[in-house]
């Protein structure tokens, strides 16, 4: 079995580590890179416990690669907070109540992120589409969905404070 | 109810956000997986593919040719140390790892010691195992019969699959009133077997330090103090007593019961690690997961109503077939075998029941857990609900009206239940007042008319449920002899900030905070300065653990009671401080003030500081209390839900518009919490109800081992849930508050088969069987002449 | 759930991809992984190389041109929703998209791969035999097209060599009158299809059916082409039964019975039905999904007759 070098950014740090073949993007997270927010939930790509963004895309980091993402930026839930503590959408689910056991979290933050990326108000109905592939045990998805629209309010309002 | 402390200290009624979030919103929990340590092996597990049979030969060799695999161990090897088997919670015997007979598909059948897991499942899948097939049985009903093989034939005197049987209640009293009751009606139906399937699997990390004799296991379980207890009673005879052994419970990924029971897998891990010395790690995958970790529920249910002719219920008869696989490993800790089951009388007043229960052993995992309720409550409660509604089709009537008719009116409380329950507090018609307001019932009714007449399929479904829990008081409630008490351990510093440490787990129910609230409520610090500790066996009082939405009733009710063992010191402290005596004094929460002089005062901070440095004399130092709370009954919430649903008549499809849950779970300790609770119990009601089951085919095996077919809601089938509340405080708790985590998964599976055979009540329908899957619903379509 | 062992390519070029593919032993072909790594991982597939083409220029485009659609072998589910060209002119396209697995694994998944895994569960077979799309294998030989009803021989089989890949899906232009709908019944999100309709109907100037594609999924060990159904529909006049034209629909219709729209559309989707030859499984009796491929392909052709009907000359 074949070993390759891999250079991912994560969270804007690049490391680079020599990798069997087989090794899962979310392993080499996890166990080489000792990030372990992201999660595992199954093994048939249904839960998204392990959702991360490669180059901006929510991507189930169980189901691909670390070889494939050579190359790539990976996005973490370790690195949305900023300097100034967690961020909008990270506020709006402790605000909501959006989460309880935690485990499924950072992939719906991930998921959360980039659909607030691609779409700054989105609607309930486009939210639980978007969070369809995250599977949540404890929450019943209600106050997931508001922890969203929570992040997009308050993201809304501070962009038309900055533009005054 | 307006909170009686301020926004600052946070006590009871305040919607405080989680003191646990911020870790879990930045990737900083601490889940089972998360941890490591240097020279950490690792363990993966060798299942057997075929439900019954015997093991031939165990070939290890190629497996241990494979780079990193260190070891297989194998039943052979466990049973030098006569740890090849284990007891169950309810005294039955499960074998770890077999020596010469498998007794269901995923058995654990060996266990691969590897320096990683790549290896250690290269291991797993280079080790042959050759079987010799046998016929399994899977028909519960077919395990009695009379030419039916015995299974456990490890069982001295065990001569049929007959595990136990169960009665409450006066048969002959009931029977009597069978026999001259206007109407009798009768439904056969089963609840199927489900699995809690939390996103986080099991597993374990066992370190074993050879040169001190002691066992550290972190490990993902909802009762670390009765796992303690559990592994040194197994393994006391190889030197790992009580004192030696340490069980941590890290952050858990959810449990749901679940995470109750010991699993081979953990033992495996274990003994790999005291025969190694090293630290060795397990962690079940998915597949692992549901195919062979406890199940729950799978009782089949044969029930008669006898009523007047206007619908007065007068008496209950059930007749149950419990499959429980190959052993019975239920998490049921209680003295009764079939759990709560008795509580099926629910929230009607009646002359009689009766109620009985056979358990039956078959070729199916073991089990079962109380898929988030207490122990077989779900199970009566869909009993009682769903008769309940073919009874007021019987006798003409609306489904509401008749349960209004019914109710165990509010004086009646504390209410007697025939089978022997005293209900501790009710105001049933408050929330089906509440909830028939909240979704405009009386509408709904005229909009299915209208809708009938168009020749579209609309239902109306309502449940109006009384739980159990909060286990439990010691005369009937126990593990393996252990009362069902649970602790608290409050420890207030010099400045006037403490920490609290509870005997139950926190599996997402958010403990450090509620509890944080509990004590600032009794004590006026604020909740923020409350640090809240669970799940160490080396640092929490001993406690039996979080499930049964027992923490509140038990736990909370001991945190309580030791804060107000504190305060009585502070009390003496205040008064020695105001040079006044106790009596003198009043207590507003944080505050001691002196009667009729409100500016002489001291905070509850100035009598912790006192407690370290001007005691009155004679006074032991310090500020600490624990109390073992054993409850004095158990509590009784209850609810109404009301449910609407459209079903297609060209597919089958059922889908969910609105969903209205009225709860009552007595005081209230944080509103947001308690929602968070409802809506995520709502949604485990709706799995069952129309999309979750395991099943088997007639050869054993798993047909819905992996999320593929184990169909988990997604938030585009969870409808939005909508709820409200009414409060009836509990008469005994020590702040009139029931427990509440689980309410919603027993109401609303009825709610919802309600909806759906209320949408067919017109065609003759009077039952569908959970789950309401679509072909299910286009059969009785189709065989009735209406699909489209 | 760890992948067997194996070795790993990423070639920078289609040539290279092609001469690893003809070098290695028991190679296999990943574009986005979504149906292979999971394979993978349960260790349904063990293969000893992944020759994995996502690093290939060239194959990630979608573009109408020389009157077809032409999808390269990398576009991923989730481009093909946000693309333009697709959403106005293609919304069939669209409707499968939506609804093959979960967003996020659409993020990767592509629509070759989908064809390409020969999966008859897999939602895009069954869309492509509605358009009559043509298979673009390219190989050691060079470039084959094969058409959809060559495409698909069975259970995982496709006329794939090894050797070659699926660069790139060819798709028909639709006429000016036209139309098509996906529908999917699925258990949950995420799930494979019970039954599965797509209906494609082209329409002349008057509004008479030239050209029906109507193909299933998840109803035998193969795609299904429900050719019978396709017959039943086309030369048929649907829908607007106004003026002269519809006065003299009306008499015929009494006078010769000529059958009337309703039974016309439930004669195509008994036709499809009869098509099927499903297995009873956890999604439904044999009886139950024979039923849901009537109920589907019923209600796709009315979509598709709806869309035919609003699609503008102008737009195309």
């Amino acid at each position: 079995m074949a070993r390759h070098n891999v250079t991912v950014t994560v969270n804007g740090e690049a490391h680079t580590r020599e990798v069997d073949s087989r090794l899962l993007l979310v392993h080499l997270i996890r166990d080489e890179l000792a990030l372990t927010g992201t999660h595992i939930g199954c093994d048939t790509t249904h839960c998204g416990a392990c959702t991360v963004l490669v180059d901006g895309v929510p991507t189930k980091s169980c189901t691909v690669l670390a070889v494939q993402a050579d190359g790539a930026e990976i996005g973490t839930v370790e690195g949305l907070a900023g300097a100034d503590g967690m961020n909008a959408l990270q506020e709006g689910f402790m605000q909501e109540h959006g989460l309880q056991c935690g485990f499924c979290t950072p992939g719906m933050l991930m998921t959360g992120t980039a659909l607030l990326a691609a779409n700054a108000n989105p609607s309930e109905a486009e939210i639980r589409e978007a969070i369809s592939g995250n599977l949540c045990r404890c929450t019943g998805y209600v106050n997931i969905v508001k922890a969203v629209q929570y992040a997009a309010a308050k993201t809304a309002a501070d962009g038309a404070g900055e533009d005054n | 109810m307006a909170p009686r402390t301020s926004a600052k200290i946070c006590g009871m009624g305040h919607s405080m956000k989680r003191k646990e979030d911020p870790r879990f919103l930045q990737g900083k929990g601490n889940y089972i997986d998360d941890f490591t340590r240097p020279g950490m092996l690792w363990l993966d597990i060798v299942r057997s593919p075929i439900a019954y049979g015997k093991i031939v030969n165990i070939d290890t060799s190629k497996a241990l040719e494979i780079d990193g695999v260190l070891a297989v161990l194998t039943g052979k090897d466990l049973e030098a140390y006569n740890l090849h088997w284990m007891p169950t919670l309810m005294s039955d015997t499960q074998m770890v790892l077999p020596t010469d007979t498998v007794m269901y598909q995923a058995q654990e059948v060996a266990g691969v010691i590897a320096t990683s897991r790549y290896a250690a499942a290269d291991g797993v899948a280079a080790v042959e195992v050759e079987y010799e097939a046998m016929t399994p049985v899977m028909d519960p009903f077919k395990a009695l019969e009379d030419d039916a093989p015995v299974l456990r034939t490890d069982k001295e005197g065990q001569e049929d699959n007959l595990i136990w049987h169960w009665e409450a209640g006066d048969k002959e009293a009931t029977d009597k009133i069978f026999d001259e009751a206007d109407v009798v009606v009768r439904e056969k139906m089963h609840v199927p077997r489900i699995h809690v399937a939390s996103i986080e699997t099991c597993g374990c990390l066992a370190d074993f330090n050879p040169v001190e004799g002691h066992l550290t296991v972190y490990m993902t379980t909802q009762a670390p103090h009765a796992i303690r207890t559990v592994l040194a009673l197994v393994a006391g005879h190889v030197g790992l007593s009580e004192e030696k052994i340490r069980v941590v419970s890290p952050d858990i990924g959810g449990g749901f019961g679940g995470k109750v029971p010991v699993y081979p897998g953990y033992v495996i891990a274990i003994a790999a690690s005291v025969v190694l010395g090293k630290p060795v790690k397990w962690i079940e995958d998915r597949m692992e997961n549901l195919q062979a970790d406890s199940f729950a529920r799978d009782y089949h249910m044969d029930a008669e109503v006898a009523a007047d002719a206007s619908g007065k219920i007068r008496a209950l008869r059930i007749k149950t077939l419990a499959d429980h696989g190959y052993a019975d490993a239920q998490a049921a800790p209680s003295k009764f075998p079939a759990g709560l089951f008795s509580i099926c009388t629910g929230s009607y007043d009646m002359e009689n029941a009766y109620a009985e229960v056979d358990a039956v052993y078959t070729n199916k995992p073991p089990g079962g857990v109380a898929y988030r309720c207490s122990f077989r409550v779900t199970e009566a409660v869909h009993c009682l609900e769903r008769i309940v509604d073919t009874l007021a089709h019987k006798v003409g009537k609306d489904p509401a009206q008749l349960r209004e008719e019914n109710f165990i009116p509010k004086e009646a409380f504390p209410y007697h239940s025939p089978l022997g329950w005293e209900y501790d507090s009710g105001d049933y018609q408050a929330a089906m007042d509440k909830a028939k307001e909240m979704i405009g019932y009386d509408d709904l009714r005229r909009e299915q008319a209208e809708k009938r007449e168009r020749g579209e399929l609309m239902g109306i479904g309502v449940c109006s449920f009384t739980e159990v829990l909060g286990a439990g008081p010691s005369k009937d409630f126990d593990i393996l002899g252990i009362k069902m008490f649970d602790s608290a351990e409050v420890r207030v510093h010099p400045t006037g900030k403490a920490i609290a440490r509870f005997g139950t787990k926190s599996q997402g129910q958010g403990h450090e905070t509620t509890y944080a609230q509990i004590i600032a409520e009794e004590l006026g610090l604020p909740a923020a300065h409350v640090q809240v500790e669970e799940g160490d066996t080396d640092t929490a009082p001993y406690g039996l653990g979080t499930y049964a939405s027992r923490s509140t009733p038990t736990a909370g009710a001991a945190g309580v009671m030791a804060a107000r063992q504190i305060r009585e010191k502070a009390a003496k402290i205040a008064a020695h401080l105001l040079e006044v005596g106790e009596e003198d004094l009043e207590w507003e929460p944080g505050t001691f003030s002196v009667k009729g002089a409100p500016d002489k005062s001291v905070s509850i901070q100035d009598c912790a500081f006192a407690a370290y440095t001007n005691l009155p004399e004679g006074m032991e130092p310090g500020m600490e209390a624990t109390n073992y709370y054993d409850p004095p009954n158990l509590t009784f919430p209850f609810g109404t839900y009301i449910c609407v649903v459209d079903i297609d008549r060209g597919t089958g499809e059922v889908s969910v518009r609105r969903f209205v849950a009225v709860d009552d779970c007595g005081n209230i300790i944080n509103p947001m919490i308690v929602q968070g609770q409802i809506h995520g119990g709502l949604t485990q009601g709706l799995g069952p109800a129309l999309y979750e089951e395991m099943t088997y085919d007639e050869d054993g095996n798993n047909l819905a081992g992996s999320f593929m077919d184990y169909l988990v809601p997604t938030a585009v089938e969870t409808p939005a849930w909508e709820t409200g509340h009414t409060v009836t405080p509990s008469p005994h708790h020590p702040l009139g508050a029931k427990g509440v985590g689980e309410s919603a998964t027993v109401g609303a599976p009825p709610a919802i088969a309600n909806a759906v055979v209320d949408a067919l009540a017109h065609l003759g329908v009077t039952h569908m069987e959970i789950p309401i899957r679509p072909d299910r619903v286009w059969g009785v379509l189709n065989a009735r002449g209406v699909a489209k | 759930m760890i992948p067997p062992p194996f070795d790993y390519h990423a070639p920078g070029s289609l040539e290279e991809a092609l001469t690893l593919l003809g070098r290695l032993d028991d190679a296999k072909v990943m574009s986005g992984g979504q149906s292979l790594l999971p394979m993978l991982k349960l260790r349904l597939a063990t293969p000893a190389n992944i020759v994995d083409i996502g690093r290939v220029p060239g194959l990630d485009s979608i573009s109408e041109e020389g009157g077809y659609l032409r999808i390269g072998a990398l576009v991923t589910e989730t481009a093909l929703e946000e693309n333009a060209t697709v959403a106005a002119r293609y919304p069939i396209l669209l409707d499968t998209a939506k609804v093959i697995a979960d967003p996020l694994v659409r993020n990767r998944a592509t629509i070759c791969g989908n064809v390409a895994h020969g999966d008859p569960a897999n939602d895009h077979p069954a869309t492509m035999i509605a358009l009559r799309a043509t298979m673009v294998a390219t190989g050691p030989d060079g470039e084959r097209s094969i058409g959809v009803d060559d495409f698909f021989h069975g259970l995982f089989m496709t006329a794939l060599q090894p050797g070659e890949i699926l660069t790139e899906i060819r798709i028909p232009s639709p006429g000016q009158h036209s139309g098509g709908a996906y529908l999917k019944l699925e258990r949950k999100v995420g799930d494979y299809a019970v039954a599965g309709a797509a209906v494609h109907l082209t329409l002349d100037e008057e509004g008479t059916v030239t050209q029906a594609g109507i193909g299933l999924t998840n109803l035998g060990m193969a795609p299904i082409r429900a050719s019978a159904a396709e017959e039943v529909l086309t030369g048929q006049h649907f829908g607007d039964h106004s003026g002269l034209r519809g006065a003299f629909r009306r008499v015929r219709e009494a006078i010769a019975r000529t059958p009337s729209d309703d039974e016309l559309i439930a004669a195509a989707s008994q036709a499809a039905a009869d098509a099927t030859d499903p297995v009873a499984d956890r999604r439904g009796s044999v009886d139950y999904k024979r039923n849901m491929a009537r109920v589907l392909t019923t209600r796709a052709i009315h979509k598709a007759l709806e869309r035919a009907a609003a699609r503008t000359p102008a737009g195309g």
